[in-house]
């Protein structure tokens, strides 16, 4: 019998239950495109029947990190960048949680660079969502990795000298097998990416634009939108890594002209999960490893029976 | 030094395999009946450069390497850079004979391959007129030759096996037993037979004059031979620790590969990933979930985990790190201990630090102690580190079999099951009060996992409210602090209470002179302290474990009972010395240092001067590359 009934509950689920019924309401400013991530989560977790308590929101640092205090679930709001190796140790401890992990694009694209590359290689089957507003909300206004060319902030005073990042075209090369990009002016849509990225099995990253009315008056709003899957302008084959690569770039070049390019970019259903890679290699357990410690009857092999080659 | 033990060392190229021919060679001393302390110094490379294992062997308890050495089998380098030519670096191939002659003691044995360092070279180093001063006894052998007649070059080490058998008149039975253990087949048929013809040589062209012979001893009960970092993996491995997270790091890496090997065949999970910000994120992820988990690393990579160590601070999230100082700063000296990063590992990361720190200084404290880390951490919800250095990590002894024979802890501490949460105090929405004000005594507020009904939480970085909701409120802010920093009072109490003590106590009781030191320098000081009390001089000791919490009244005991103390350590600043002054507010008039640095760890007679420049003769500096800080005011 598990020790977490929470998980694989057959119920209903209202999405109400994904709001805090107390405290806290949410903080961000009025218009902020962060409101759009939290509404598609709260809409697509009961859609593909998850209940509240078998999900664990991991966060960053950042005014996207509140995401784990605005939705019901369990939550870490851990820190700044470091999201996703917290996340994925969960599930690895775990299989069974759903795990969604989130940041912005500096938390995540910037000082967690690093770990999103490797989280991304690795495949683990996890969702990253990434509130991308092109900007530094939470510090007010500073330049980020996603910033265009240019921009102009306090701490770029004469314009950014940097080119954008490319946060597509880098999770494809870093081995993300689900990647998509939606915007908050675009809930439907954003539902369906929700969905389907937490139904992969795999690493799926899901670019999230997120307008800040605050600190990025200047830029687009992220309107018109165009969903390149419903656009006839539009034809590739989201499971040709080659045909991906090149509508990303594409999709890259096109924002910062004022062209906001959404939907599914690269699908990749065949390669297997880190978890089933690990499994394979005979070095994750089958049984949740957090299962045995609620065992009564599980054995626990001692040092004593090492001894054999000190001897 | 005494007379009746063994000081074995074999030096040669890195990359000669010294390590898995002394490993060997120790065990057969150890099953001989001897009890056994090893010692190995290297150099920062992959091949090339020299290294050497010592093998301390005696009839009675040894607890150091010892003060030099009284026999050298010195296999030459084989893989030296330049064998040729004597240009800027000087020939390399005799080096692991020529530079590990100062330490030889007098009397000792020398035995050197013959058949790669040549007569010539041996010439210039005045090798004759030097053995004549010193009594010491030279055996040239042609151990290449031996080892190329019967089997391969490589196996010269074999050779050099059978010829210092030979000379300490060792029966070859354990030797052969372990052999027929490593290895099968025509390799072994080989390595037996240079063995054998190394011995019976040695015999027939050497008349003995040397007193030098292996001691004999016996063992009451099974003895195993085991590294600190394999007391650590043990000891995490029964304290119910399923989950490591690292990245490589010398000398860290050790436990890491321990356990990476041992975890898949019991249901563990070992990843090794891109950075140790990430490695002690992961272990902070795990246990999260739930599973008793930790990491660990060095210096340099102990610093990136800086931040997901305060984060298990203020999420009270349990967790074991463990750290192998070595010297620093930066790179420092990658293969050479130190005991230097105390202060850095008591207070790293923003804010008042919360964590428990022990720093054991022998192979069994080393398991005792990383068992007892995760009993801590997991009932108080603390981070918790074992403080160790590049010595402990790779000096070998034996242990009593026995004293591993004992259960496994796995329990989760104070984590609540599902039946538990029901009777749980909830917030109006029916969030669990994680880090509630139901307090009890020992300041800790029982935990849910994710996945569990009725549980649910959040985990902040952020100062929180009792269901984890980022709160400022004065008051909130003032509760959650207190009880955090007092979990340390609670531990206090319970070390104080339930367990023996986690410091070592040691020579002349009634003394008024103490020597406090802490760590791996324990076992050059136990046996300093036992030379002088051997030698008339009233001195006590105390090898301390608790870094944090402090114990406050053992210490105060300790130095109220003498007049002056000595505080032993490897570092340049006397980081203990100024711990115990921190902590206690007092003594600073009490208290000298005696500090070394120079990347080789004390040796007993080190310490022994320290305490006679100190206490006897006051104008003499001591001849060691030690330093003396006086006490305060003086």
């Amino acid at each position: 019998m598990s020790a977490f009934n929470a998980i694989g509950e057959e119920r209903e689920i209202d999405r109400d239950e994904f709001t805090p019924g107390v405290e806290p309401q949410p903080t961000w400013c009025p218009g902020c495109g962060d409101f759009g991530v939290l509404k598609s989560l709260k809409q697509a977790l009961p859609e593909v029947g998850k209940t509240p308590e078998e999900v664990l929101t991991v966060t960053g640092i950042g005014c996207s990190g509140k995401l784990s205090s605005y939705l019901d679930t369990y939550g870490f709001h851990t820190i700044h960048g470091r999201s996703l190796p917290v996340a994925r140790a969960a599930k690895l401890a775990n299989p069974e949680l759903e795990v969604i992990a989130a940041g912005g694009d500096g938390d995540g694209y910037g000082i967690g660079g690093n770990h999103w590359i490797h989280t991304a290689r690795e495949n683990h089957d996890m969702t990253y969502i990434v509130f991308n507003n092109e900007i530094f909300g939470l510090t007010k206004g500073q330049t980020s990795p996603t910033s265009p060319k240019g921009h102009k902030s306090k701490t770029q005073p004469s314009g950014s000298a940097k080119t954008p990042l490319r946060p597509l075209s880098m999770s494809l090369n870093a081995g993300a097998s689900y990647v998509a990009r939606t915007a908050a002016v675009n809930p439907n849509q954003a539902k369906e990416i929700i969905k389907e990225a937490i139904e992969h099995d795999g690493f799926a990253h899901v670019d999230f634009l997120t307008q800040c009315p605050t600190w990025n008056k200047d830029a687009r709003q992220y309107v018109p939108y165009i969903d390149v899957q419903e656009s006839d302008d539009y034809d590739f084959d989201i499971t040709d890594r080659r045909e991906a690569a090149e509508m990303m770039h594409e999709t890259e070049d096109v924002l910062n002209e004022g062209t906001v390019l959404t939907g599914r970019y690269y699908v990749d259903e065949d390669r297997p999960s880190y978890q089933e890679e690990k499994s394979a290699v005979g070095e994750l357990p089958d049984e949740p490893l957090v299962e045995r410690y609620f065992d009564d009857d599980a054995e626990w092999e001692r040092s004593y029976d090492l001894l054999d080659r000190h001897k | 030094m005494s007379d009746d033990e063994l000081i074995w060392r074999i030096a040669g190229g890195s990359g000669d395999g010294i390590d898995s021919t002394s490993q060997n060679f120790a065990k057969a001393l150890m099953r001989s009946g001897l009890d056994i302390f090893t010692h190995r110094h290297y150099p920062s490379r992959i091949r090339g450069g020299h290294t050497y294992v010592e093998i301390r062997a005696a009839d009675h308890e040894v607890q150091s390497r010892g003060d030099g050495y009284n026999f050298l089998l010195s296999l030459g380098d084989s893989f030296a850079r330049n064998p040729q030519e004597d240009a800027y670096y000087g020939n390399e191939e005799i080096k692991p004979l020529s530079e590990n002659l100062d330490e030889l003691r007098e009397g000792g044995i020398i035995v050197y391959d013959e058949g790669l360092i040549s007569e010539e070279d041996v010439d210039a180093i005045d090798l004759e007129e030097r053995a004549e001063e010193n009594n010491w006894h030279v055996f040239p052998m042609d151990l290449r030759g031996l080892a190329r007649e019967h089997g391969r070059e490589v196996m010269r080490n074999t050779a050099g096996v059978g010829v210092t058998a030979a000379l300490l008149d060792m029966d070859l039975e354990h030797i052969e037993d372990l052999m027929s253990d490593a290895m099968g087949g025509d390799i072994l048929e080989s390595n037996l037979e240079i063995l054998h013809e190394a011995y019976e040589t040695t015999r027939e062209e050497y008349e003995f004059e040397h007193d030098l012979r292996a001691p004999e001893g016996t063992h009451e009960t099974e003895q195993a031979l085991l590294s600190g970092s394999n007391a650590i993996a043990y000891g995490a491995i029964d304290g119910g620790c399923r989950f490591i997270a690292g990245y490589p790091m010398t000398p860290w890496t050790d436990v890491f590969t321990i356990l990476s090997q041992n975890f898949p065949d019991m249901g563990g999970v070992s990843e090794q990933v891109e950075d140790e910000i990430a490695a002690a994120a992961l272990a902070v992820g795990a246990s999260h979930a739930g599973v008793k988990a930790m990491s660990g690393s060095s210096g340099g990579g102990f610093a990136l985990m800086s931040e997901p160590l305060g984060l298990a601070e203020m999420t009270e999230t349990p967790l074991v790190l463990v750290e192998s100082m070595r010297a620093g700063p930066s790179t420092g000296m990658p293969t050479k201990p130190e005991q230097s990063d105390l202060e850095f590992v008591l207070y790293t990361s923003q804010g008042d630090s919360s964590r428990v720190v022990f720093a054991p200084g022998t192979i069994e404290e080393a398991y005792e102690q990383t068992r007892l880390a995760f009993d801590i951490a997991w009932e108080y919800q603390i981070p918790t580190i074992i403080i160790y250095d590049q010595k402990l990590s790779g000096e070998n002894t034996n242990v009593d079999v026995e004293f591993f024979d004992r259960e496994p802890e796995p329990g989760l501490g104070s984590t609540l099951t599902e039946e538990e949460l029901k009777e749980a105090a909830h917030d109006a929405s029916g969030k669990f009060e994680r880090f509630g004000y139901d307090d009890n005594e020992r300041n800790v507020s029982k935990r849910s996992l994710p996945g569990q009904k009725g549980g649910r939480y959040l985990a902040t970085g952020n100062e929180h409210s009792p269901v984890g909701h980022i709160e400022e409120d004065s008051d909130n802010r003032v509760f959650q602090m207190t009880r955090r920093l007092e979990k340390l009072d609670s531990i206090r109490e319970e070390l104080d209470e339930d367990h023996p003590s986690n410091q070592t106590y040691f020579g002349d009781e009634t003394a008024d002179y103490g020597v406090i030191t802490w760590g791996s320098s324990q076992g050059a000081v136990v046996e300093a302290v036992s030379r002088l009390n051997e030698a008339g001089h009233s001195v006590k000791g105390i090898s301390v474990s608790d870094m944090m919490p402090f114990p406050e009244t053992e210490m105060t005991e300790f130095l109220e009972s003498v007049d002056e103390a000595m505080v032993v350590e490897m570092n340049g600043t006397g980081q203990f010395r100024g711990l115990i002054q921190k902590e206690l507010g007092r003594f600073g008039e009490k208290l000298t240092s005696l500090l070394k640095y120079n990347g080789n760890p004390f040796e007993p007679a080190e310490v022994v001067e320290g305490y006679e420049v100190n206490v006897a003769e006051e104008d003499r500096e001591p001849t060691a590359q030690v330093r003396i800080e006086p006490a305060a005011g003086d």
